[in-house]
């Protein structure tokens, strides 16, 4: 009773003298190291404390304003996230600044952004628990020069994604390199007006994955030492459906035969390792002027879904897709995982492009998918001719033609509004 | 001793110009927080024991779990005001607006009432513009709980209510924490006051909804309001029981506004389509988080469901929820596993 009792007499007094007072620092907290500039940039010093004052600077930002992190590796205890708008996160560089989740004991990612408007650039995240970075209903985010990885060989315990943008309108992922990751290196999953551009995704599982989104472009891009290179998928049973309108062009997609390590029961899972790029499930995808090189399952496959599913509103058929241009080194050799079943029909190895030839789905009609294969005379094609699924490789017709379909005019470019 | 206690402090309050007692809609509806929970009169007493004129106590017919943490939950709506009843959702509460939400320990979990030891006070604020959370995290003595934005993590070690002595770091969430299961599309929200969660007999003794009504905070009360089954209770069939258990321990993030709308696993109690509520769901972003599994649910193998297999897991990337417990909610784990056991298999 006395303790509280002095307690509440401290309390009192102190009401007086200032019980109109409003906190602007944390509890224990001292952030008087970052102070705002002139020019509303705040700069966070090394030391003590460094994660609860960076999360204290990240809840307290103004809209606009940046934040400096200093050179350095920092270890960081838990996830970190933004909720401002228009902020600016900028480190000492790529491998100058970096925050080291290794310790991390709660939270799904390493850094969480859920505002607009926001720009992340020079530094890197190491060893998250779950996903690297991961930013939802984050319109005109911005990905610039950052490193997201996972040290060491390929494992199923490391993170999903490296840098997760979902549900977000303009999306712009530049200069960035991601390593290691479980699923997807870089993934842009329910969003619309996308660029994912003159990065390196290498030794992921997927290395750049557009998923259930629409108007994409992926150029500039090094891939490799994945198990897949670069995928296009729209999955049933989401919020958002109908991926469409992506183009893949000018990337260097090579040597992407790491073993998959995906935990199973992902969608990734099931990529044969050695593959270049697979368009699955969506409408309007072009493949062009891309350089494919000892990708030794296949370069290029075109596929259904292949599980069975409920949701009425999905179209698990690719269509209108576009394959042009491209240059093809060895590849095709090595077959793994469903089509290594295959490829003793075909004499042990796949051409360079493999359309599943999967043309219907439950009850209903046979569509005309509209593949378009404009290639040099040399460069090889297979349609297995699975008509459906589940796949019965008794009923396989495989064919060398090329389907004839019609091209459908280009595609608009993507154009962000909040960058060229 | 305690009421001339009171008469004192009563005393130094009006002596210095404050209001005498209750809750300053000034600090409530401030910009910014306020640096101590006291600041905003909540409370006739330093250590939050003895709620205001005002503050009324309520609970919910199920918690949601927080690594066994006792939890005091208490509202205000601004004399002359009601919160307006809502049948589906939570209740449209006035600007002025408080939920204020205390977290405790006691040294044995099995009486918690005995040497209780208050840790943080979550509050929730109707701003003009919308809810705002604030974490307040108490000292030592339990005099004075402080603005937390970047939350804490507290050393906690007590018997659980099985009888086995657990020590943990309990985290004290911060500020955009509170957003992550808060959110309801573009704001947050409360998750807890709705119909159907509070339908029940209140801390006070009486039938809680018609106890608000009748305190004049609640307008609209229908005859005949909903109520979920009660989590713990025997009333209900394993799968009420179990659906009622998902609702208020995941639903908040897995719903269409949720922070979790990305996976489309939705398990709100009136979520009807069995793929949406995870059974024969291939899982979206899960990572590792599969456990191996190929479905969120697969019917009659719980050992074999993703959704088991993330709450019966304390590591970061893995657990569900992914914040606020360090520890696994056995219980909870049980029914779900009972409910997927019970299912048809494929």
């Amino acid at each position: 009773m006395r303790i509280l009792m002095m307690g509440a007499a401290a309390a009192v007094l102190a009401a007086c003298g200032g019980g109109d007072e409003q906190a602007d620092a944390g509890a224990d907290i001292d952030i008087t190291a970052g102070q705002p500039a002139a020019d509303g940039a705040v700069a966070l010093e090394p030391g003590d404390d460094f994660q609860a004052r960076l999360q204290t600077m990240l809840i307290e930002a103004e809209k606009g304003s940046t934040i400096t992190l200093p050179e350095g590796t920092f270890m960081m205890t838990d996830g970190l996230s933004l909720d401002v708008d228009g902020v600016t996160i900028t480190g000492a560089g790529q491998g100058a600044t970096i925050l080291d989740f290794s310790g991390q004991r709660g939270s799904g990612e390493g850094l969480l952004i859920t505002s607009d408007d926001v720009t992340l650039e020079n530094f890197s995240i190491q060893e998250t628990k779950g996903d690297g970075i991961k930013s939802k209903g984050a319109d005109r985010i911005i990905y610039s020069d950052l490193t997201v990885e996972w040290l060491g060989d390929p494992d199923p315990e490391n993170g999903a994604y490296g840098v997760y943008p979902v549900e977000s309108t303009d999306v712009l992922v530049e200069r960035v390199t991601v390593r290691g990751a479980s699923d997807a290196g870089i993934y842009v999953g329910q969003s619309n007006n996308i660029i994912v551009r003159d990065s390196v995704a290498e030794k992921n599982v997927a290395g750049i994955e557009i998923e259930n989104s629409t108007h994409a472009e992926v150029y500039g891009n090094v891939v490799t030492q994945n198990t897949g290179g670069v995928l296009v998928f729209d999955l049933p049973d989401l919020p958002v459906m109908g991926g469409n309108s992506t183009r893949i062009y000018n990337n260097d997609i090579y040597s992407n035969n790491t073993p998959n390590f995906a935990p199973p029961g992902n969608i990734v899972a099931g990529v044969p390792a050695g593959t270049g790029v697979i368009i699955m499930a969506n409408d309007k995808v072009v493949v062009e002027n891309n350089r494919f090189e000892d990708n030794q399952t296949v370069q290029v496959l075109i596929t259904a879904y292949t599980e069975p599913f409920t949701d009425e509103d999905y179209n698990p058929l690719p269509r209108n897709v576009v394959v042009k241009g491209n240059t093809y080194g060895t590849g095709g050799n090595n077959p793994d995982g469903r089509l290594a079943e295959i490829a003793p029909l075909l004499g042990g190895s796949l051409p360079p492009i493999v359309w599943d030839g999967v043309t219907r789905w439950g009850e209903n009609e046979d569509i005309d998918n509209n593949i378009v294969i404009d290639e040099g005379e040399g460069v090889g094609f297979i349609n297995i001719g699975f008509g459906t699924y589940p796949m019965d490789l008794a009923n396989v017709s495989p064919s060398m033609e090329r389907p004839g379909g019609e091209a459908f005019g280009e595609l608009e470019p993507v154009t962000l509004s909040h960058s060229e | 001793m305690r009421r001339a206690l009171l008469a004192a402090l009563t005393g130094l309050l009006v002596a210095c110009g404050k209001p005498v007692a209750g809750p300053d809609m000034d600090v409530i509806l401030a910009d910014k927080p306020a640096r101590t929970l006291a600041e905003y009169g909540f409370f006739q007493d330093v250590s939050a024991r003895e709620p205001a004129r005002g503050v009324v106590a309520y609970d919910l017919i199920n918690p949601l779990f927080s690594d066994h943490a006792s939890k005091h939950r208490l509202v205000f709506v601004p004399v002359g005001e009601a919160a307006a009843y809502n049948g589906d959702d939570v209740f449209d509460f006035p600007v002025g607006s408080v939920l204020i939400k205390t977290f405790a320990f006691a040294p044995d979990m099995r009486q918690p009432k005995e040497g209780e030891r208050y840790r943080e006070t979550r509050l929730l604020i109707r701003k003009a513009d919308g809810w705002a959370a604030y974490p307040y995290v108490w000292n030592e003595d339990e005099t004075e709980a402080t603005y937390a934005p970047a939350g804490d993590w507290l050393d906690v070690a007590f018997v659980d209510p099985a009888g086995e002595p657990v020590s943990i770091e309990y985290r004290v969430p911060n500020q955009n924490q509170c957003k992550t299961c808060h959110q309801m599309g573009d704001d947050i929200a409360p998750i807890g006051p709705k119909a159907r969660n509070l339908n029940h007999e209140g801390p006070y003794g009486k039938m809680q909804l018609a106890d608000w009504s009748a305190r004049g905070i609640l307008s609209g009360l229908p005859d005949a309001p909903p109520a979920v089954p009660s989590v713990a209770g025997m009333n209900a069939s394993v799968e009420g029981r179990a659906r009622a258990y998902l609702d208020i321990n995941c639903a908040h993030c897995h719903r269409a506004e949720g922070s979790a709308s990305n996976s489309g696993l939705w398990l709100g109690y009136d979520e009807a389509e069995p793929t949406k509520l995870g059974i024969g769901k291939h899982p979206t972003a899960a990572g590792r988080g599969s456990g191996d599994a190929v479905f969120v649910v697969a019917p009659g193998e719980a050992d074999n469901s993703i959704l088991t297999y993330r709450m019966a897991s304390t590591e970061a990337g893995i657990a569900m929820p992914e914040l606020g417990r360090a520890l696994i909610d056995e219980d909870g784990l049980e029914l779900v596993r009972d409910w997927i056991s019970g299912m048809d298999a494929y």
